[in-house]
């Protein structure tokens, strides 16, 4: 291939260059911003060198919203070239390479991220600790995801898209185009920071927890960001050597998964779902924390059976690494094969249901209020029901042959993920809000959202079971007129636009509420029970000025309504580490790699390789023990947050 | 079984009104092995139905009972840590759901896997349905004729076919007659049909398989034995015999009508069925039965036959 060949793209079209300007005009808009508002040394000392749980927290949040529009304007148009027969809106290859970063998107880089928010954000401060265990390991984390995620979305801009699904199944991956270098290269370099969050969690959680917090009166949301994290650190190392394998069929001539010589299409086709399957728990375990919190605060009550709720946590994440083979049932594994992973699977549907009975329950003998948290939370229970019944279905192996591949499937996992993941995500983000920026998202807006949210789901979501059912296959980009396919097809846009004008509402409701929502809330306002209320908004960065000692999940509660006392003794010096520049600047080489690696530019390639060793090898050598929180200061910021 | 026919046909009315006048593919099976996976699937619905109605009442009763604006203002809800008969019962229901669910499941995946029940004393129509980018290759070998793009099967008798790639994963589906099973390369999936209906269905390949995957489909006919017999007949008097040249343009991406041919590729180009045991159409290599599963012979193993191709 020519030089400049490579980076052209292989199937452009009038989008992908409206796109690329726009893009083009953002970047240019940013930047000459940032310079007139002389913000480049803000935006450098209080959020790029940051190792302060919070901001890594809220940068996680902005990139996992960017990343849902992105993954958002994919989705409107696979519905808008599906919502008529024989459309020519898209070509095949441009709809190929929308269904594929749509769903890698969503996954890796809008839910990931959006449930490591809440886990920086949320969990140092609900066990009571002044950060996570490796500060500056969380920043690196967070800035691997972020360039992973870059470089994963300028791939159709540069080069071209991965076009083979977000399950990429060699032998179909194994092309000339860069599409899956792109796929194989941005996913591990996010991967790593995603593998390191886990271990920096896992080690948050175990040892940092305040006084009195043993695990088993730890918050429901800790909780499952606990396992979450165990699963993390047992699934990711798994996508890791796939990635790799896959990489080096890719560039260096290897054959893991090509067709001659031994490769095994299907080996790949099993390590991906070895992590893919435990990766679904990774995002919906939080999201069951969150609305454990949610559901709880606003029924004014303890969670019904916290126990169980464990238990069913823990059954889950061990059976979530032994039902991978369903997504293979149709492979000619044999009845027997067939049989045990029906069976795991169908498993799961106990402990999940141990959890939405205890949710019912939590709400009885409470006082239940319908804020749009937990309206959110309200609307999730029957909506994920559906979705998890159908997963039974889908695990009966025999009659997943009919099922396999087709939208069935698609409208399953689109409603246990949606109602499961998103709306958890989006209830969480209007509970944390206020924690996070000291003002309320507007309630009335926030209602609208969820229903039209919840509107656009059913109607987008509920034809694809019809029409799978009727024959339609997954990632057909289209389909002729005696399929009759169309109408349903139709009603799945005019549901998936309902959705969209919810997800824009949103913003208006950020936009709204940023210039109009009362400033003068207390640090409590939703009269909640966690920790993590029990200290100022804004939070100071040392999170709390005395470490709390605790006695039950239920800390604050107890603190506000049985007069237990959380803060003894007096303040001390507080220890805190310092921030650094090396985390961005490793993972901007690290981008640089990626991208030298896709197009094969061994030089560069060589070069950025040595420069990530230079960064280890001088954060190996650096003498840096964090500086002290003086008790003048602590007292001073205490004072003027108590006033304030 | 008369009774759980009557139950399925009222479902099936059900379903049918539901959802407009024609019935739904999957829900319309024309021969024994889509009828159980259809029974299979409205049993699921009917259980499912039941949970889903279960918790949307409990949780319509909480809300509204326990609203806040339905209680005295000072009104403090109690600690409550949970119930172990509550919870047994909320454990059990769904234990024994999934245990009989799991009988359901396990008896009809060795239904699927074997030879469709009632036509045991048949012998099976054998046919290769292999894959390429984007087309499917039917291979007749007992007729000795090989189709492209379409598929014309006898009622009333097993189909056995022998499914495999030329290229990516496929999954060769014909939904009135029975689930889907990949089509992969360098390994022969099989899978048990049969049609009890004449006519025309629908049949494609179910997995994504790049630029073409949306017309990768064929049309099926089921006929009566003696027409099939006839049709056969006709091919042979009439049809350009498939060459390894004419078989290797025919493997070129892009999308083809129909077609027709005397003789099959497996003559030249044989299914990768090495794994596979008790097979009458192998290749005469015993000795890489012993090789199986291991890639390293395996590569050795097609370098031979390879060789003894070219000889």
């Amino acid at each position: 291939m020519e030089f400049f060949e490579r980076f052209a793209i292989p199937h452009p079209s009038i989008a992908i260059y409206a796109s690329m300007v726009a893009a083009g005009l953002t970047l240019i808009a940013v930047l000459a911003g940032l310079t007139y508002f002389k913000k480049w040394g803000y935006l450098w000392r209080e959020w790029i060198t940051t190792v302060d749980h919070k901001r890594i927290g809220i940068m996680y949040l902005i990139s996992a919203l960017l990343m849902l529009f992105r993954g958002g304007v994919d989705a409107i148009m696979m519905r808008a070239q599906l919502a008529v027969p024989d459309n020519k809106l898209l070509d095949s290859q441009h709809y190929n390479e929308i269904f594929t970063t749509h769903g890698v998107v969503m996954i890796l880089f809008m839910a990931m991220p959006f449930i490591i928010f809440f886990m920086n954000f949320v969990i140092p401060l609900q066990i009571g600790a002044r950060d996570v265990a490796f500060p500056r390991l969380n920043a690196l984390s967070f800035w691997l995801f972020f360039m992973g995620a870059m470089l994963f979305n300028i791939s159709f801009m540069v080069g071209g898209s991965p076009d083979a699904g977000w399950t990429s199944y060699f032998p179909l991956a194994d092309t000339d185009s860069v599409g899956t270098n792109y796929y194989m290269i941005a996913i591990q370099i996010a991967g790593i920071g995603t593998l390191m969050t886990g271990i920096n969690f896992m080690t948050t959680i175990l040892k940092m927890r305040a006084p009195g917090m043993t695990l088993m009166k730890m918050p429901m949301f800790t909780w499952s960001a606990f396992i979450a994290n165990v699963i993390i650190v047992f699934a990711f190392p798994v996508l890791t050597v796939a990635l790799a394998f896959g990489t080096m069929d890719q560039l260096f001539g290897t054959q893991f998964f090509t067709l001659d010589n031994g490769g095994m299409a299907m080996l790949w086709a099993n390590l991906f779902w070895v992590w893919g399957h435990p990766e679904v728990y990774i995002l919906i375990l939080p999201a069951f924390g969150i609305y454990s919190e949610i559901i709880s605060t606003f029924s004014k009550r303890n969670l019904y059976g916290y126990k169980s709720m464990v238990a069913s946590m823990v059954l889950i994440s061990v059976l979530s690494f032994v039902v991978w083979a369903h997504h293979f049932f149709t492979m000619g594994q044999g009845a027997m094969a067939n049989s045990i992973f029906s069976i795991t699977t169908m498993a799961i549907a106990v402990p999940t249901g141990v959890k939405i009975f205890n949710w019912i329950l939590t709400l009885w003998k409470g006082k239940i209020e319908f804020t749009t948290p937990m309206l959110y939370s309200i609307l999730f229970i029957p909506l994920f029901t559906l979705g998890g019944v159908t997963g039974v279905m889908l695990a009966m192996s025999a009659a997943d042959y009919q099922y396999h591949n087709t939208m069935f499937l698609v409208a399953h996992f689109h409603n246990v993920i949606i109602p499961g993941v998103v709306f958890a995500m989006l209830a969480g983000l209007t509970y944390y809000w206020p924690k996070m920026f000291g003002f309320m998202l507007n309630e009335r807006i926030g209602k609208w959202t969820a229903w039209l949210l919840s509107i656009g789901f059913l109607l987008a979501f509920m034809p694809m079971y019809v029409t799978g059912l009727d024959g339609q296959a997954r990632r057909m980009y289209t389909y002729s007129e005696s399929t009759g396919f169309g109408p349903m097809n139709m009603v799945s846009f005019v549901g998936a636009a309902i959705m969209a004008i919810g997800f824009v509402l949103i913003v208006y409701n950020i936009y709204y509420s940023v210039r109009y929502a009362s400033r003068d809330i207390s640090a409590d306002p939703w009269d909640a029970r966690t920790l993590e209320w029990a200290t100022h908004t804004p939070v100071p960065h040392y999170n709390f000025a005395i470490t709390p000692e605790v006695a039950s999940s239920e800390a604050y509660w107890d603190y506000k309504k049985k007069n237990h006392e959380l803060y003894k003794g007096d303040y001390e010096k507080i220890h805190m580490p310092n921030n650094s520049g090396i985390p961005f600047v490793m993972s901007c080489i690290f981008f640089g790699w990626g991208f030298s690696l896709i197009f094969s530019l061994w030089i560069p390639a060589i070069i950025t390789t040595i420069g990530i060793f230079v960064c280890m090898t001088l954060r190996s050598f650096e003498k840096d023990h964090g500086h002290y929180v003086s008790v003048k200061e602590i007292e001073d910021t205490e004072s003027e947050l108590r006033g304030a | 079984m008369k009774l759980k026919l009557a139950l399925f046909a009222v479902m099936m009315f059900g379903l049918t009104v539901l959802t407009g006048c024609e019935p739904l593919t999957v829900l319309d099976p024309k021969g024994p092995m889509a009828e159980r996976l259809a029974s299979d699937i409205m049993l699921t619905m009917l259980m499912m139905a039941g949970i889903v109605i279960a918790v949307f009442a409990m949780l319509l009763f909480m809300l509204v009972k326990y609203r806040a604006s339905n209680q005295p203002a000072d009104y403090e809800p109690p600690h409550i840590e949970g119930n172990p008969w509550v919870e047994g019962i909320l454990v059990g229901i769904p234990i024994i759901i999934v245990a009989i669910l799991s009988v359901v499941s396990v008896q009809s995946n060795y239904i699927v896997e074997s030879a469709p029940t009632g036509y045991e004393d048949k012998e099976p129509l054998v046919v290769y349905a292999s894959s390429s980018d984007w087309k499917w290759h039917f291979s007749y070998p007992e007729e000795g004729i090989e189709t492209v793009n379409y598929l014309y099967v006898p009622t009333d008798r097993p189909l056995e076919f022998r499914l495999y790639s030329h290229g990516p994963i496929t999954s060769f589906w014909i939904p009135q007659l029975g689930g889907q099973k990949y089509a992969m390369n360098a390994h022969v999936t099989t899978l048990h049909l049969a049609a009890d209906v004449e006519g025309e269905y629908m049949g494609r390949n179910a997995n994504f398989s790049g630029e073409g995957f949306a017309e990768n489909k064929f049309d099926v006919t089921a006929m009566s034995q003696e027409e099939f017999d006839e049709w056969v007949d006709e091919v042979k008097d009439t049809a350009d015999p498939l060459t390894e040249k004419k078989f290797e343009e025919l493997l070129e991406p892009g999308h083809l009508g129909r077609m027709t041919f005397t003789g099959t590729h497996l003559e030249f180009s044989p299914a990768p069925e090495h794994h596979e045991k008790g097979d009458k159409y192998k290749d005469g290599h015993e000795d890489k039965k012993k090789h199986d599963n291991h890639s390293a012979s395996k590569k050795e193993s097609s370098e031979k036959e390879h060789m003894n191709h070219n000889e």
